[in-house]
């Protein structure tokens, strides 16, 4: 069956093949460390369920230090702005096509196979269908894009590497933040900052007690990057025994807002670093909180907008 | 409290410029550590952490594609389908933008968007775009920069404050699950139809600051 295993390899493929272009780059001055780094990259996706934890571990060590030691790639060359200007009027709006191809596909996938299922037959862990159809529809539309711009043949490895090279570490950061996720958690990080919104404010009014709730809902989202994390922690400490059950707020009501309230904090923090350091990179700004910097007066009021919706509505009237 | 050490090493680190790998490195050894786990364990932690995200990396895919559609000349076409459209401005644009990111996330239409397969080749470059009109690279790194980071706001926050209206998302059924420990049963609809005040509010107030985006950089312009 095709499941996550298999999506990794497929991930993998990416990494290692930018691995090999380095490694055959002769005149790049640090070319092992940088063939190095993307190869143990692909190792990681490829292998990694493979390969005992520890050994994981010492590879994404080895992996940080290449990249703390510097990866400084040498530039790819590819087309210049006449050669662009060029084929853009030649080949028009079909320069879409490929583009949009991976989300249509992608959808398409989810939506047509939901099981799994093809002919009867379930090809697919049904848990992974949307990644198995990203997979697909990547693989696609690289197809297209080939067909359509008709490249030299080196030019697909060429153009990723050069893409991939302009993004450098923060390829990886995600999954570094995710693992530091779960080092919070064993270490009991959650509690602590529950805790500390618990003594710091006296929950003895609705209000208080909703305050402190979405706040803390996005400081700890702030802390650990992730909504997910914060809301059973914060749900637990603040938003069940108080605002629910000693209060009366509504569980729908408190529960929605509550999420919505993380997302606010999401906006706010580095650590979701797929959302806000990544495309900060993937942008080419020089600013890496860039994103962050045009994000947060927006998530600063809806999250006051939140504290008003819930305090308004969720309670029961008189 | 010494468990927070590691959030404390983060906030220096991502403020001095350590490279952030090192940064969240050393921040999970220092945490673990405090928590009383020894480094083999950690270590052990790490890898397994690390590999079990590696779904993450499948975004990644896009890059060929969007390498080879750039080289030839997708950002400049992008850029063009804007500019011969005499009212769009950067704020309309992205206001554009994130109207179709919220009502399709909305749909439970996630995939529609990301920034390596949408922002960086086509939003980003039509928002640049809508305000280089004349000459082809007028803008000043700063104003360039300011418009791409917009770009990216727009589809975070698209796509946050419209996934949650729709029933079948992550964080409903998250919701659901963790009120259903404690024995509080709420049907996905009642939970869904509290994200719309917040969804309308979204559009309105980054709405509003799209457009204030657009009078400064006019004023800029001037």
């Amino acid at each position: 069956m095709i499941g996550l295993d298999a999506v990794g390899i497929a991930a993998a493929t990416l990494p290692g093949a930018v691995a090999v272009h380095h490694a055959f780059d002769r005149s790049e001055a640090t070319r092992w460390r940088n063939a190095g780094f993307w190869a143990i990259f692909a190792t990681l996706l490829g292998a990694g369920p493979w390969l005992p934890d520890l050994l994981n571990g010492c590879l994404v060590l080895a992996m940080v230090g290449l990249a703390t030691w510097g990866l400084r790639p040498a530039p790819v060359a590819s087309s210049d702005d006449a050669a662009r200007a060029g084929s853009a009027g030649r080949i028009g709006n079909r320069l879409f096509v490929p583009a949009l191809a991976l989300p249509v596909l992608t959808l398409a996938g989810t939506l047509l196979i939901p099981d799994g299922r093809i002919a009867g037959m379930s090809l697919i862990d049904p848990k992974q269908v949307t990644l198995v159809a990203m997979v697909a529809g990547a693989f696609v539309a690289l197809l297209l894009a080939m067909r359509l711009t008709r490249p030299p043949r080196s030019a697909p490895v060429g153009e990723a590497r050069r893409l991939v090279d302009a993004i450098g570490w923060a390829m990886v950061l995600p999954q570094m933040l995710a693992a530091l996720g779960g080092v919070f958690a064993m270490a009991g990080v959650g509690k602590v900052v529950a805790d500390g919104v618990v003594n710091v404010v006296a929950l003895d009014t609705p209000l208080a007690a909703t305050i402190a709730y979405c706040v803390g809902m996005a400081l700890f989202t702030i802390v650990m990057g992730n909504a997910f994390a914060a809301f059973p922690i914060m749900t637990a400490g603040i938003g069940l025994p108080i605002v629910i059950r000693q209060f009366g707020g509504d569980p729908a009501v408190v529960a929605a807002l509550g999420m919505l309230s993380g997302f606010c904090g999401t906006l706010m923090t580095p650590m979701a670093a797929n959302f806000n350091i990544v495309p900060a990179v993937v942008l080419e700004l020089r600013d890496r909180f860039g994103v962050i910097r045009v994000q947060w007066p927006t998530a600063i009021l809806l999250l006051a907008f939140n504290i008003a919706v819930l305090a308004l509505c969720a309670f029961p009237k008189g | 409290m010494l468990v927070l050490s590691g959030i404390a090493i983060i906030v220096i680190g991502f403020l001095v410029g350590v490279n952030p790998l090192l940064v969240v490195t050393v921040a999970a050894l220092a945490s673990a550590a405090a928590a009383g786990h020894g480094p083999v364990e950690v270590v052990a932690l790490i890898g397994k952490a690390f590999v079990e995200g590696r779904f993450l990396a499948v975004v990644w895919l896009a890059l060929p594609m969007v390498g080879l559609l750039e080289r030839a000349g997708l950002r400049e076409r992008a850029r063009g389908i804007v500019q011969g459209l005499r009212r769009a401005t950067t704020g309309r644009v992205l206001l554009g933008y994130l109207v179709l990111r919220q009502i399709t996330a909305a749909l439970g239409l996630t995939s529609l968007g990301g920034h390596v397969p949408m922002v960086r080749p086509i939003v980003a470059p039509m928002a640049e775009g809508a305000e280089a009109r004349d000459e082809r690279d007028s803008l000043d790194r700063e104003t360039r920069d300011h418009i791409r980071a917009h770009a990216a706001a727009v589809d975070n926050i698209g796509l946050f404050f419209g996934e949650d209206v729709f029933i079948a998302i992550g964080s409903i059924l998250l919701i659901r699950a963790i009120l259903e420990q404690e024995g509080i049963v709420v049907a996905p609809l009642s939970v869904a139809v509290w994200a719309i005040p917040t969804a309308i509010a979204a559009f309105v107030i980054h709405g509003t600051r799209l457009m204030l985006l657009d009078r400064r950089l006019k004023a800029r312009r001037a």
